[in-house]
């Protein structure tokens, strides 16, 4: 592989590992939303058990 | 928009955005031809240029937004206008990658700070990362969507500047495609460029949307939090 593919490549593969990086972050983010929505779920259900 | 249609709008554009950036790395690698100067490594134009194009793009839907903002005082572009600043400067940083890489194939060296095209993107690129210190450093309200909507329609003023700076210099090595006759380059170039460009605003279309629910949901979150509390 030339110099010049190895350039190429490199440039490809920030954009690539970068989106990758992208939905990795958006995952995590959604799985924290989804916790925080189960807990809020729980208190409420907590509240209206107790006839708040 | 409503949830719904953000979320089937972001599943059309993540599936549009694959489908072109498919298209658009088959075409550049396999179809479009080497440069004759650069060789292989111009090859790195087909990401380079349209992902400096789309933070352009994230930056003026930013400044969009903000204006409206400040012309309706509808507070719900405030997040739009932030999340759009967030996308301009993710495709930033990575127009900044690609060009070092770019640069060190073609001139042997990182960066030039005597090239004024990248100097002045790099005050653009700095100037919208100081968004999020500002935004950051007021409390939540009208009064921090406000301003984080002025700052971010003063900093689509650069991207002119940054644009045009290539062409009012003199004695540049960055190299002039796009010029008044039209783009310096062959046709199977140009049609490879398109869709490479297209792949990259669909991608940032898609990414927009999903960053824009998210954000909204820790919102609505946060809402109901503070009233369950």
């Amino acid at each position: 592989m030339s110099t010049g593919e190895k350039y190429l490549w490199a440039a490809y593969l920030v954009v690539f590992a970068a989106v990758l990086l992208y939905v990795v972050l958006i995952s995590l983010k959604v799985g924290r939303l989804e916790r925080e929505l189960t807990a809020l779920a729980e208190l409420a259900r907590d509240r209206e058990a107790r006839g708040g | 928009m409503s949830t719904s249609l953000r979320n089937n709008g972001a599943a059309f554009l993540s599936l549009t955005a694959a489908a072109l950036l498919v298209a658009g790395l088959s075409l550049a690698i396999f179809w479009a031809p080497e440069d004759a100067d650069q060789g292989i490594s111009q090859k790195i134009f087909y990401v380079h240029v349209p992902v400096a194009l789309t933070s352009y793009a994230a930056f003026f839907w930013a400044a969009w937004k903000a204006l409206r903002l400040l012309w309706k005082g509808d507070e719900r572009h405030d997040l739009e206008s932030y999340t759009a600043v967030h996308m301009g400067v993710i495709f930033g940083v990575l127009t900044l990658v690609t060009g070092s890489i770019w640069a060190k194939v073609s001139w042997g060296q990182w960066w030039v700070w005597s090239e004024r095209q990248l100097t002045l993107f790099l005050i653009l690129f700095l100037f919208y990362s100081a968004y999020f210190m500002l935004r950051y450093s007021t409390d939540p309200g009208p009064r921090r969507s406000r301003t984080s909507a002025v700052y971010a329609l003063f900093g689509v003023a650069l991207i002119p500047v940054s644009f045009m700076a290539i062409r009012l210099a003199e004695g540049l090595i960055h190299p002039v495609v796009f010029k008044r006759d039209g783009p310096d380059m062959e046709g199977s170039m140009f049609l490879t460029f398109c869709v490479c460009l297209a792949a990259m605003l669909a991608l940032a279309g898609a990414l927009y949307l999903v960053e824009l629910s998210g954000k909204r949901a820790d919102a609505s979150l946060r809402a109901l939090r503070e009233r369950l509390a």
